[in-house]
């Protein structure tokens, strides 16, 4: 059986001056269509590292990333870039949306360079963003936006090329807990409908919502809940 | 993305950066309108003065005394006028004048001046280009083959000695002797080798006998200058050899001794402002270059310190499936629109500064394509490479590393 995503012994040092810091040691893992992976671990045990190798915006030092059974070392930049484009919405912690651009703008800009007509992504920028309950805000940038509003529209540019797979470093981490919560009960509807979400966090309560938790330690995965949910599909996750 | 979507993503950058994009395009129309300005302006007082050297002709030479060789005395006489004005003696040779010049104290009523008093044959006014008469009458052969005691005036002269009197037919005194005033010139305001405004003219003959009593080596009466007009411009280089030639026979100079003269034509002046005219390009040009330079480095600077902010919107652009192409050509653009926005603008600011300049500096400014070309060709190019290397850069880097850029 082919996986979604498939990282065979993948490294990752950063050069600092004389010193090597190895950032991943050596991470083996699968990841399956329609997933809810929730990767936690202490602040610079390569979390982050992570994530940014499996949404193709770094590459790794060494090891195998096949996405879709393909290798993603064999691909060009551009066609990188399509894969992030179409394939992949980041929902990041500082939000990364561009200064002094309105909601509606910042959310049509994916399918800009997916090649869509005006209209057409206009339309699918005000529907994803009145999905995420900004209908209202259209015309407001960042800094007319509070930190959860942001963030909503992040999600809002994630999700409105339709992508199948969501990564999201510490969504929730500039939140309060209350827009939190209802950031993760977007994340989990669009689980339920189908797209495959990593979700970083180092918050216990929410990496409840994923229905596999992954943890990380010194660049090694040390901890993968899925061996015994393979064995019983069914059971609600409970936390440890 | 196609390039009208890569168009307006460039113009709602722009427009969403107002003070930045402000701020770079100052620098371009600084750069511009300086250049503009400062070598228009400058190409204008060239042209001004080469009108001013040319009006004078080019074909025109004057011969004077090389004391040096001459053996202190004056070298120059009549006879040598009279052949060098033969037709048979050069083909290249027009016309000839010759004139005896010195300061003298000139008296009207109880006003007494000290004046150029020049000593002229006829054909003097026509070479020089001085036919023109505000009232009476110029020297005329007659005048000088009897010696005539008649004087033709300049403007300055006129109207410093008679003011408001009208001088036709007064008596003034040069050196004690009564002259009667026939003519009064326009004014000239030619400056070279003498101001005729303030210059009293007479007949050669009356000044040889009355006030420059100077004789040759062989014993002839003196003149210190002969002008002589070439048939043509062209002909001028003949024109001055042949005067060497036919003076030195004239003269008796054996081969191996030096002239006891000296040639100097229109030309060798034109020659000499060149040079002139050409340093002061050049200045001018090395004015303007560093007024790029600033121009440039300010729009070197902006493009610079939003390098950071610019380098992560580059990563967010990257992160959500900007092409580098795609990057790239929306920098481009920016980039281009600044430029031709801040250049057209530079080119009117500069225009209007030459123009504004020139009005009170007396001369009209020249704006010539190679200097539009030049100003707007320059700021362009700083604001391209400025606005496209940091863009190259970074889009260059992995998207992560653009997003951390800092
Ligand atoms: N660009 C970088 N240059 C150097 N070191 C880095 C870089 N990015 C991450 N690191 C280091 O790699 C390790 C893992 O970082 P990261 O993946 O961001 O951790 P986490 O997200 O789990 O907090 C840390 O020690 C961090 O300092
Ligand atoms: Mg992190």
């Amino acid at each position: 059986m082919s996986h979604l995503m498939e990282l065979s012994n993948i490294t990752k040092s950063y050069e600092m001056g004389t010193q090597i810091v190895h950032a991943l040691r050596g991470v083996n893992l699968t990841i399956d269509e329609g997933e809810y992976v929730s990767i936690m671990g202490p602040s610079g045990s390569g979390k982050s590292t992570l994530m940014n190798i499996i949404g193709c915006l770094d590459i790794p030092t060494d090891g195998i990333y096949k996405l879709d059974g393909i290798d993603l070392s064999h691909m060009s930049d551009d066609e990188q870039a399509r894969i992030r484009n179409q394939r992949i919405g980041f929902v990041f912690q500082q939000f990364n949306l561009l200064p002094r651009t309105t909601a509606l703008k910042q959310v049509s800009l994916p399918l800009m360079y997916a090649g869509l007509s005006r209209k057409e992504r206009e339309e699918r920028a005000a529907a994803a963003l009145t999905r995420v309950g900004l209908g209202d805000r259209l015309d407001h940038k960042p800094d007319e936006l509070s930190g959860g509003q942001q963030q909503r529209v992040a999600i809002a540019r994630a999700l409105v090329v339709e992508p199948n797979i969501i990564l999201a470093d510490e969504p929730t981490g500039a939140l309060d807990t209350k827009t939190g919560e209802e950031l993760m009960d977007i994340f989990n509807e669009l689980n339920e409908q189908g797209i495959t979400i990593i979700m970083i966090t180092h918050e216990a309560e929410v990496a409840e919502h994923a229905r596999r938790q992954i943890m990380i330690r010194d660049g090694v995965i040390v901890e993968d809940s899925r061996s015994t949910l393979e064995n019983i599909p069914d059971m609600e996750l409970v936390p440890a | 993305m196609n390039f009208s979507e890569s168009f307006l993503t460039a113009l709602d950058s722009l427009q969403s950066n107002k003070l930045r994009s402000a701020l770079t395009m100052l620098g371009v129309i600084i750069g511009v309108a300086a250049v503009i300005a400062l070598l228009s302006i400058g190409n204008g007082v060239t042209a001004s003065i080469t009108d001013e050297i040319e009006s004078i002709g080019t074909n025109l030479i004057t011969v004077s005394t090389d004391r040096e060789n001459s053996g202190g005395y004056n070298a120059l006489s009549l006879s040598d006028l009279e052949v060098l004005g033969d037709p048979l003696s050069s083909n290249a040779i027009e016309d000839v004048a010759a004139a005896s010049s010195g300061a003298q104290n000139v008296v009207y009523g109880s006003e007494s001046l000290n004046l150029t008093v020049s000593g002229v044959t006829e054909s003097f006014f026509p070479i020089n280009n001085m036919t023109d008469l505000l009232a009476g009458d110029l020297i005329y052969e007659p005048d000088v083959e009897t010696g005539a005691r008649v004087a033709v005036i300049g403007s300055t002269v006129a109207s410093d000695l008679f003011g408001a009197e009208f001088p036709i037919g007064e008596s003034i005194k040069v050196n004690g002797v009564s002259y009667e005033v026939v003519g009064v010139l326009t004014e000239s305001g030619q400056g070279f080798g003498g101001n005729p405004d303030e210059t009293v003219y007479i007949p050669l003959t009356t000044a040889q006998q009355r006030l420059y009593p100077d004789r040759t080596r062989s014993g002839e009466r003196a003149v210190s200058t002969i002008y002589v007009q070439a048939a043509s411009e062209d002909l001028a280089e003949q024109a001055t050899e042949d005067i060497t030639a036919i003076l030195r026979e004239q003269h008796g100079i054996t081969y191996n001794d030096e002239d006891d003269f000296t040639i100097i034509s229109q030309t060798d002046l034109l020659a000499t402002f060149d040079v002139i005219s050409t340093t002061l390009t050049l200045f001018l040009g090395a004015v303007a270059g560093i007024s790029l330079l600033v121009g440039g480095i300010g729009i070197m600077n902006i493009m610079l310190v939003s390098v950071t902010e610019r380098t992560r919107e580059i990563g967010i652009r990257k992160a959500i499936g900007a092409l580098r192409r795609d990057i790239l050509t929306q920098f481009l653009l920016e980039s281009v629109v600044l430029s031709l926005v801040g250049g057209f603008a530079g080119i009117i600011l500069g225009w209007i500064i030459s123009v504004v300049a020139g009005g009170y500096l007396d001369v009209t400014s020249i704006i010539d394509a190679s200097t539009v070309t030049l100003a707007v060709g320059f700021a362009a190019g700083v604001g391209l490479i400025f606005g496209i290397y940091p863009a190259w850069r970074a889009s260059s880097l992995r998207p992560i590393e653009a997003l951390r850029y800092e």
